[in-house]
């Protein structure tokens, strides 16, 4: 079985993440790189689940981290191989620089259909993004089912279920193979990648991909090669919010809680 | 919005789901469709585009109408099956109906349909946005980044701007409307879904407002110390008519359910009044709340990175500066 796990480099959100306010893209200048919490922990439990397959006999599960980011954040999917996934593909091609969701839909779908993916597994929301809707318009572009947003993951030779939390109650849900899949931050926390890992991963395949590599497969989607001349969604705007000012800091004497009621009564918030 | 607002006739379709069933309930709308419909109203003539089980549709078509739609569009899908089914429904409305826009709540189910909507038509799709506007060109979307450090507005090049709506986000109401029902007429696409097995209803334990939409809310932190202690931040936000939140620590640690949890990777809030109980406030989570109206923190650290965004902030002991706030609230009262 083959399962690729979509992983997306972000902007570390423990430092300062700044938008260009000329172009509404993201500085990627002004904060640190990193591989996603939420696609980290994906990743970790397919990665379980190959470790665990192979240990029962259950059968080979090969994982494959995928993702579609500019040419210098390849260092992230290093890291994706230091904890386990046996290959990476990375689609970099500055033609996308600024691919609105459609468009990061079609390629991210060409480069999974080359791919051939039994099981395509991301996380259910990006820091940086947090739109949560890529799994979806996969699923849709690839004519697969998906089970989004899924707390538990629980995979089989020819299907995948989990449980979703959703307005009012927990859904079970099961899909069959080959299927698209979202996940939660339920999932386990990521490994720290050994020595041994890190040192391995410099050995395993990372393909760079262009959107000729994937000329075939945007043909076959229906997609045109190059269509940087045609967004269909645009920022027209952006603008840095003022930063939120520190107010009045005061030391509880033994009054405190009479203060804060007072503070929201004139504030007639109570 | 501003009050020079451009009107227009256009149809703006509001993808309307049902609620999950609930025994002994009447068929109910998700959350989410009357702001769908209220941000619709400032943009053309709102119609809804209702999907559920066949035997709900009646209600939930007439639920539509009380909250301004002036027509109503009704398909009925298998609730057992996700995804494509409430995408078909949707891109045959779409068909019929050549919408300006077409709004979607940003619920799980409602930007799943959105997102193959999108995909299908390879139409422009605006998620997660805050408020939408008419300007001199179309419609566009607000969407608040990066935890509210930046505001972001997008449009479409051609086709129907998609939108999906922050639950909370839009306050406007449309007025009610009589219903104007009709049937869809929906060719299934074939594409195949994913299939429900089992749902269990959560029993909502208390009458507290949905953290997603609470004006106020109280937030408690690792500083509680415990499940039991965390008692404190309930007691505060009952006395206040405010929903509870929680820091990740907090859930971490197994004081509250995770649905709880307030910042990055938790639920983003924006309501009138966050008290923060024993929250430091680290990076994420104050990209979640730092767009409140009114911050007050509680913390025993004078240092902790809270206070550089509270507009009070109290250095001390919750233990005892809670207590006697609730106190001094119920006095008021």
């Amino acid at each position: 079985m083959k399962i690729v796990v979509l992983v997306k480099p972000v902007p570390d959100t423990y430092g300062d993440r700044v938008l260009n306010l000329e172009t509404g893209l993201a500085d990627r200048a002004a904060s640190e790189t990193v591989l996603d919490e939420i696609t980290e922990r994906a990743l970790e439990a397919v990665i379980r689940h190959a470790e665990e397959s192979a240990k029962s006999g259950a059968g080979d599960v090969e994982v494959i981290a995928m993702t579609m980011a500019p040419a210098e954040s390849q260092s992230t999917l290093r890291k994706a191989l230091a904890m386990g996934a046996a290959s990476a593909v990375h689609v970099a091609d500055e033609r996308l620089a600024g691919a609105d969701l459609v468009r990061t839909a079609e390629v991210l779908a060409a480069a999974l259909r080359r791919a051939g993916a039994d099981l395509i597994v991301a996380g259910n929301g990006s820091t940086d993004g947090s739109g949560g809707v890529m799994p979806s318009m996969l699923a849709e572009l690839l004519e697969l089912p998906a089970a989004t947003r899924l707390e538990t993951l629980e995979i089989t030779a020819d299907a995948v279920r989990g449980t979703r939390e959703t307005d009012g109650g927990t859904m079970t849900v099961t899909a069959a193979l080959p299927a698209v899949v979202s996940v939660t931050e339920r999932m386990p926390d990521p490994r720290f990648p050994a020595l041994k890992g890190i040192m391995g991963a410099k050995k395993k395949p990372l393909e760079v991909l262009t959107l000729d590599d994937l000329g075939a497969e945007l043909e076959a989607l229906g997609v045109e090669l190059d269509e940087t001349a045609s967004a269909r969604s645009i920022m027209v705007a952006a603008t840095q919010r003022p930063a939120r000012e520190a107010g009045e800091i005061i030391t509880d004497d033994g009054t405190a809680g009479e203060r804060i009621a007072a503070f929201l009564a004139d504030r007639r918030l109570a | 919005m501003t009050s020079t607002e451009m009107t227009s006739n256009e149809p703006i379709l509001t993808l309307l789901l049902a609620g999950p069933a609930v025994a002994d309930e009447a068929p109910a709308l998700a959350d989410g469709a009357a702001e769908a419909l209220g941000a619709a109203a400032r943009l053309g003539t709102p119609v809804a585009v209702v999907v559920g089980a066949a035997d709900a549709l009646p209600q939930l078509a007439e639920a539509a109408a009380s909250l301004g739609a002036a027509r109503v569009l009704t398909a009925a899908v298998d609730p057992a099956q996700l995804g494509a089914p409430v995408a078909d429904a949707l891109a045959a409305a779409v068909a019929q109906e050549a919408p300006a826009a077409v709004l979607v709540s940003h619920s799980i189910e409602g930007s799943d349909a959105a997102g193959r909507l999108a995909a299908r038509l390879r139409a422009p799709l605006a998620v997660d946005a805050v408020a939408v506007e008419r300007d001199d060109e179309g419609i566009v979307a607000k969407h608040s980044v990066y935890g509210g450090g930046f505001e972001v507005t997008s449009a479409a090049t051609y086709g129907p701007l998609i939108v999906t709506l922050r639950l909370g986000a839009i306050d406007h109401r449309a007025e009610a409307a009589a219903p104007q029902v009709s049937a869809l007429e929906v060719g299934a696409s074939g594409r195949p879904a994913a299939a429900v097995e089992g749902f269990e209803s959560v029993v909502q334990a208390s009458e507290r407002p949905d953290l997603r939409s609470a004006k106020k809310i109280v937030s408690g932190g690792r500083g509680l110390g415990s499940k039991e202690q965390f008692a404190l931040v309930e007691q505060l936000a009952d006395t206040l008519g405010a929903a509870i939140g929680a820091s990740r620590a907090a859930v971490d640690a197994g004081y509250v359910d995770q649905s709880l949890q307030v910042g990055q990777t938790g639920t983003s809030v924006s309501p009138d009044l966050y008290i923060a109980v024993g929250i430091s406030g680290a990076i994420q989570h104050r990209a979640g709340m730092q767009t409140a109206k009114t911050i007050i923190a509680i913390d025993k650290d004078a240092n902790a990175p809270i206070f550089e965004i509270a507009d009070l902030g109290v250095v001390g002991d919750l233990f005892t500066i809670v207590p006697q706030l609730v106190q001094a609230l119920e006095a008021r009262k």
